[in-house]
């Protein structure tokens, strides 16, 4: 335990310093944010957006006027009206609109045969509601995967793991502090970033800070698994840097970072649940945007537990203090 | 004498390559003991088998006359031949680092005094001279006090003035009755530091001494030295001389007749150097090659 300490301390000490990637920490996330509230904020996109469940948009609309999307479930399209993600829901002999939408009232309008009418109500969900779970999930992907990964590779490559292995220090004693250290980092760097997103552009926060928390450590430490998993035996920081880019880009691809994954092929939902990043996102943004607790999120908690336990267990089998 | 620490028929090989081939020796306790040879000998492949960084691929290596356990490390310091610290750290914050690493550490102020770091103790441990970072690698091999400290070419690439100072510190461990295992390829610093020399070459032990045993073992003279030009093609040949660098060497039995031979001979004299052999001859003896080729 002393060990674990002192090498935590150590690279506390290491990373604060750094002030260059300390700086950029702190300003790339509220950069993106700032640029996608920006570009998003002058209008919405033209097309209708109508969820449908078990039927086919040209029975009640032109099909030319709407983006249909197929929804498995009612309470799931309810919710997505009531966000304004979707301007009407369909489910035949009913429809469902929100009274606040101007759009749903024009679908009405439109609809071609008639269906009973239903209101859902709720605050509208801006891109930029939406976009901020992904985008604090995003980071601390990023940060797991070259904060932990990266860094134990140049550790390699310039001897200081040799000469940790010198010393009684066990495999365990020194990845467990690199983690607990990184957790700690990106947990309050987290909560700045959040504090400072939050002062400029109010972005929605309907569920508990104590549940968000918990997802981001639960999230964190799947993310931090699979940087060690990374590190575990190479010795060069190109290969390194190759591998956690051919790693994150199809996870920000698949995990609904920027965009909604709705009416993608179902191959492809299916490849997206064995991204930790996916359940991150998902159960931040469901409580950040759906006000959820941590009890209707627990799927996605025991995934990305589950996730993390096995990439733990591999980054401990494979790693080696020297190739 | 007792030995701390015994190596038999210690191997290593890389695919077809055989780094270290069936070596075996005995360190004993409180002494300085060298391992000399040229780059690529295997010295180095040797000290790390032994300190439990590379695994063998066959030998056996016996520590107070048991296999190396968990105490092992705890009981031994190392000064690696290049070694990295975590960056950003001052020099107070790194012997903290390592102090924190063993159960018992020694003082930091007697290490620091110790190993003349005093002057620098919070500046970054990045931006030290080469002879200060080798103070400081020092002072953190001796971090927990060790039995048995392990110096890997601890002076290479240091000013002469550097090595001397380092030569002084080893000094001072060694007066402390600490066993110290020594690689180098510095004939003059196996001869001014070890008590005992292995000399290996390509993977192998060649000789085995004290330095002045093996001195005595495989020379009875000494040697006369002339600049280049003092001999010509069948003067050298005649007086058996041969050439190393810039000079002729020529080995004597009886200085004085060599001298009166030389001048009978008319061989200019102003360059003259009589000196006794040293472990790079010996080296050359025994391989045919220079210890700095």
């Amino acid at each position: 335990m002393k060990r674990l300490l002192t090498l935590f301390i150590a690279r506390n000490k290491e990373y604060y310093r750094d002030r260059s990637s300390l700086v950029w920490s702190f300003i790339m996330p509220p950069l993106i944010i700032g640029l996608v509230a920006l570009a998003f904020s002058a209008g919405g996109q033209p097309m209708f957006k109508v969820g449908l469940i078990d039927t086919a948009p040209e029975r009640f609309f032109d099909p030319d006027l709407v983006q249909s999307i197929a929804i498995d479930d009612t309470k799931y399209g309810q919710l997505r009206v009531a966000h304004h993600q979707l301007d009407m829901l369909v489910a035949p002999p009913n429809y469902w609109i929100n009274p606040n939408s101007q759009k749903g009232k024009v679908l009405e309008a439109l609809l071609t045969q008639p269906l009973t009418r239903n209101e859902v109500a709720g605050r509208a969900v801006r891109y930029v509601d939406w976009v901020v779970p992904g985008i604090l999930g995003m980071n601390l992907m990023f940060s797991g995967l070259w904060g932990i990964g990266y860094v134990i590779v140049r550790y390699r490559k310039n001897g200081v793991l040799k000469r940790l292995q010198a010393t009684p220090t066990r495999p365990l004693e020194f990845l467990g502090a690199q983690l607990i250290s990184r957790m700690v980092i990106m947990l309050l760097v987290s909560s700045i970033v959040y504090l400072a997103c939050d002062a400029f552009l109010d972005f929605m926060m309907l569920g508990s800070y104590v549940d968000l928390l918990i997802v981001a450590i639960v999230g964190n430490l799947s993310m931090l698994a699979l940087g060690l998993v990374v590190a575990a035996r190479i010795t060069s920081e190109e290969f390194a840097n190759g591998l956690l880019n051919f790693i994150s880009f199809p996870l920000l691809m698949v995990s609904e970072v920027w965009f909604s994954l709705d009416g993608a092929p179902n191959w492809l939902i299916q490849v997206s649940n064995f991204s930790p990043l996916t359940h991150m996102v998902k159960a931040a943004r469901a409580i950040m945007v759906d006000g959820a607790n941590l009890w209707q999120v627990s799927d996605h908690i025991v995934a990305l537990l589950v996730m993390s336990a096995v990439l733990l267990a591999c980054s401990a089998k494979l790693f080696r203090w020297q190739p | 004498m007792t030995n701390l620490l015994q190596v038999h028929e210690l191997r290593k090989s890389y695919g077809a390559h055989t780094a270290v081939d069936g070596i075996s020796f005995s360190i004993p306790a409180g002494q300085c003991f060298g391992l000399l040879g040229p780059n690529g000998a295997g010295k180095t492949t040797t000290i790390e088998m032994i300190e439990g960084i590379v695994n063998p691929s066959s030998g056996v290596i016996t520590y107070r006359g048991k296999p190396r356990d968990e105490t092992f490390k705890r009981e031994i310091g190392i000064q690696f031949q290049s070694t990295a610290l975590m960056d950003y750290l001052t020099v107070d914050e790194v012997l903290a680092l390592f102090a924190g690493l063993y159960p018992q550490p020694q003082p930091i102020d007697a290490l620091v005094a110790q190993c003349q770091l005093g002057e620098f103790l919070t500046r970054d441990a990045a931006k030290l001279s080469g002879g200060q970072r080798q103070r400081l690698l020092l002072a953190l091999a001796l971090i927990n006090d060790p039995e048995l400290v392990f110096l890997d070419e601890p002076t290479t690439g240091l000013d002469p003035q550097s090595r001397h100072n380092f030569w002084e510190l080893v000094g001072t461990i060694k007066a402390q009755g600490k066993t110290i295992v020594l690689t180098t390829h510095y004939m003059d610093e196996a001869q001014h530091l070890c008590d005992q020399l292995v000399i290996m070459d390509r993977g192998k032990i060649i000789a085995q001494g004290t330095p002045d045993a093996l001195l005595n073992q495989h020379f009875d003279e000494v040697f006369v030295c002339l600049q280049a030009g003092a001999l010509n093609s069948d003067l050298a040949t005649r007086f058996q001389a041969e050439r190393v660098r810039d000079q002729w060497q020529l080995a004597s039995n009886d200085v004085q007749q060599t001298l009166a031979d030389l001048m009978a001979a008319d061989v200019c004299l102003t360059s003259l150097q009589i000196r006794p052999p040293t472990l790079d001859d010996l080296f050359l003896k025994l391989t045919g090659h220079s210890l700095r080729e």
